[in-house]
């Protein structure tokens, strides 16, 4: 009789995807997604607010709550929402994907518990209007001490948690809990963990010094804080980045069984990812006094646009591994039977679709634009920047994580989806009112009208000031996208709440095509292996409806970055 | 072969050359990163905007001394309790920023350069002129030095554009850009 190995003993065996799950693991998912979802709640909450007052015809909060719930909506989504999800994907990406063990439960508990307090403190001391100083917090405007340690605290625990899931792959390589190479979903993981600790250093060596300078303890200079602070602030985006494209291709498979067109590319793109994406921090700074024009070039390019490359090569190999993955199913009709036979109706299918293509046509195009050197005249601090990374971070990498807890909800929590109807319509929902506020944030920020001001009527200002008639439009639709959009993210949360804890048990041994609570891929997992004639002839065919789609992307791209050199070329001379 | 999705882990040797559309897809976005790149530098050469600048460091009180003598050099009037401004095309021009104003209102003429020099006494502003759409960041303790050729008479409104404290939406400067030759007689403060 042979041993019985370590998963027989403290592993549960997924029946649907034949994942080893560390019981452990699980439970650190759980707390780590209930807690992102509670701190998304409190930034969806001060959404509906900051959106009804930036609407100029409601103007519904006052001065001093609109900053206010301005901090703190950037706070809680970009920070606590984001990283609380992210280290829930990294305990996926680790333990589970590898079917391995947690190496440190009780470790686990620490970096949880690190990272609530911190993220407590931060939102104790906002709401009681110690730290109206915004998300960016831009020394010397100060907000009092313990705003910063609650930052520090967060972060150390976010740190330590990157350290567990390092340590996660190294006991799965030892323990041989798999063979050959990680998944690419493990790849990408490690790419956002990497990432992580690059950022997670930067943000020790701002807030640490700046945690002292609000003692009264040392001098801060405030271009040097700007530079630092954005090696936090934008790094931080692109682990946001690196986690939602692993998750793209994580859903592309458990949804349509989306082939990995060529491992070597695609790990390739990642490793760009960790190369390069770093540096552009320089985007916040390329209409700076700080700085010259070859340290702007060079970094805001990220050297030469190597992650743009990446991105790019990602917004190829995921739909098109979606096309093959589809086409392998038998839907091979035409350019586009593949695209419109898809699971439109299963919410991580249609979650992660969306969200590739915001973040592609949406975001990406207007990041790189704007984050041009000299383009960033005519954008730098109007609302073209948050048009921009509300369909980066927002569209993109809010939405993925929405689309991965539909999945989540039922292989890890065991659940069914409860509300099945309202699940199916939210990523549309939530796209719709999100690309609506960033489309209206674009065109009025192409009219100057700027970013985080509570009054674009000027009605207290010294003289008058009256912007086009156009612009009023342009800000109901920002209210309205963002109410819109606000609503979507109600319907998640309501979603997520009934079903993790009132929700319907999910016997994962005993399901049914077409069961209502069961998204498809969870009812009946697509192949996940291929091979054989009929795979090499699919492959033979190569795909062709998404080398329409990219064409069109690079037009689109093309037509809009040229434009904006066109806009810049008509305002005054300046050098 | 084997094709497989992105949770298997891949086995034996995965280093393989990548499928014909694929690569060409990567030489295409390879390409258009290069253009990406190739336009700033030839902007720098060719085009009229460039945010370099003369850049330096500069103590914030001397700089508040350096815009009181601009002001006294060139003081053409008055407007909202703001002295009005109007140095000869050519010179160089001082604007501060503190909560929450803009300090003082200019007179450029069309057509004519000027070295604006911008710098905070407090804390970060934003430069923003409506309705040119041009936007800077101005950062205590460092001078903004920026050439410009205002190309269009008219008035034009200095917006803050980055949070600088609870009152940052009533910051509000101005600009008049007049037609060439109307401010001559300023030269030396004489009016």
């Amino acid at each position: 009789m042979s041993k019985p190995s370590l998963t027989d003993v403290i592993l549960r065996r997924c029946p649907v995807t034949g994942l080893g799950v560390d019981p452990h693991a699980e439970r650190f998912i759980k707390l780590h997604a209930v807690v992102a979802v509670v701190t998304f709640l409190v930034g969806v909450v001060a959404a509906i607010l900051l959106a009804l007052t930036r609407w100029q015809a409601v103007h519904l909060l006052p001065a001093d709550w609109y900053y206010r719930l301005l901090t703190a909506h950037g706070l809680n989504m970009l920070i606590f929402f984001i990283i609380f999800f992210e280290i829930a994907i990294l305990y996926f990406a680790g333990p589970v994907a590898l079917s391995s063990r947690l190496p440190a439960p009780r470790f686990g508990w620490l970096v949880f518990g690190l990272m609530v307090a911190g993220a407590v403190l931060v939102d104790v001391m906002v709401f009681a209007g110690k730290a109206d100083v915004l998300f960016t917090s831009y020394v010397p405007l100060r907000a009092e001490p313990p705003y910063y340690l609650g930052i520090i605290l967060f972060a150390v625990g976010a740190l330590l948690g990157v350290g567990h899931f390092f340590a996660a792959l190294v006991v799965a390589k030892r323990e041989k809990s798999y063979e050959g190479s990680v998944p690419l979903v493990t790849f990408g993981g490690l790419t956002a963990a990497i990432i992580a600790v690059i950022t997670l250093l930067h943000g020790a060596a701002v807030y640490i010094p700046t945690y002292f300078w609000s003692l009264g303890l040392m001098n801060m200079d405030p271009q040097v804080y700007r530079l630092i602070w954005w090696g936090l602030g934008h790094s931080s985006q692109q682990i946001n980045v690196a986690a939602m494209v692993a998750v793209w291709y994580l859903l592309a498979g458990l949804t349509v069984g989306a082939v990995v067109l060529n491992e070597k590319i695609s790990r390739w793109a990642f490793v760009l990812y960790i190369g390069f994406i770093s540096m552009a921090s320089a985007h916040h700074l390329l209409v700076d006094p700080g700085m010259g024009p070859a340290w702007k070039v060079w970094n805001t390019s990220y050297a030469m646009y190597l992650a743009v490359l990446a991105s790019m090569i990602h917004g190829f190999t995921v739909p098109a591994g979606i096309e093959l993955g589809q086409r392998l199913r038998g839907f091979v009709k035409g350019r586009f039977g593949w695209l419109k036979k898809a699971p439109w109706s299963d919410p991580g299918f249609s979650g992660m679709f969306l969200s590739l293509l915001i973040f592609g046509f949406l975001g990406g195009i207007t990041g790189v634009t704007v984050g041009t050197e000299q383009i960033n005249i005519i954008a730098h601090n109007t609302l073209r920047i948050p048009g921009h990374f509300h369909t980066t971070v927002v569209g993109g990498t809010a939405l993925a994580f929405m689309a991965l807890t539909y999945y989540l909800l039922p292989l890890i929590f065991r659940r069914k989806v409860a509300f099945w109807g309202m699940a199916k319509l939210q990523p549309y929902v939530f796209a719709a009112g999100i690309t609506t506020m960033s489309m209206g944030m674009t065109f009025a920020g192409v009219f100057g009208v700027p970013r985080r001001h509570w009054d674009i009527s000027f009605s207290q200002a010294p003289f008058t000031m009256e912007f086009p008639p156009a612009v009023d439009l342009l800000m109901a639709l920002v209210g309205l996208g963002g109410v819109t959009a606000a609503i979507g993210g109600l319907m998640y949360i309501l979603v997520a709440v009934k079903s993790v804890f009132f929700g319907e048990k999910l016997d994962l041994e005993r399901l049914e095509p077409r069961m209502a609570g069961v998204p498809q891929g969870v009812a009946k997992l697509p192949a996940q292996v291929h091979s054989g004639p009929a795979a090499e002839a699919v492959h033979e065919g190569g795909t062709p409806g998404t080398v329409v789609l990219v064409f069109v992307f690079l037009a689109v791209f093309v037509l809009y970055y040229f434009t904006n050199w066109k806009l810049l070329s008509m305002i005054w001379k300046i050098g | 072969m084997e094709w497989h999705t992105a949770v298997v882990s891949p086995r034996g040797v995965w280093w393989k050359p990548a499928g014909r559309q694929e690569r060409l897809w990567i030489m295409i976005a390879f390409a258009w990163c290069m253009v990406l790149f190739a336009m700033m530098p030839f902007w720098h050469l060719k085009g009229g905007q460039n945010p370099s600048g003369i850049r330096s460091r500069v103590e914030t009180k001397a700089f508040a001394v350096r815009v009181e003598r601009f002001i006294q050099d060139y003081q053409v009037g008055e407007e909202a309790g703001i002295p009005v401004v109007a140095p000869p095309p050519g010179s160089d021009v001082y604007l501060q920023a503190t909560m929450w104003a803009w300090k003082p209102v200019l007179q450029l003429e069309e057509g004519a350069s000027y070295v604006l020099h911008i710098s905070s006494l407090d804390v970060n502003h934003g430069f923003s002129l409506y309705p040119a759409n041009i936007n800077f960041q101005i950062v205590p303790g460092y001078d903004y030095g920026l050439e410009i050729t205002p190309n269009s008479v008219g008035e034009y409104k200095i917006l803050c554009n980055e949070f600088c404290g609870i009152n940052h939406h009533q910051m509000l400067g101005k600009v008049i850009v007049v037609p060439p030759g109307t401010t001559a007689g300023a030269v030396g403060g004489e009016r």
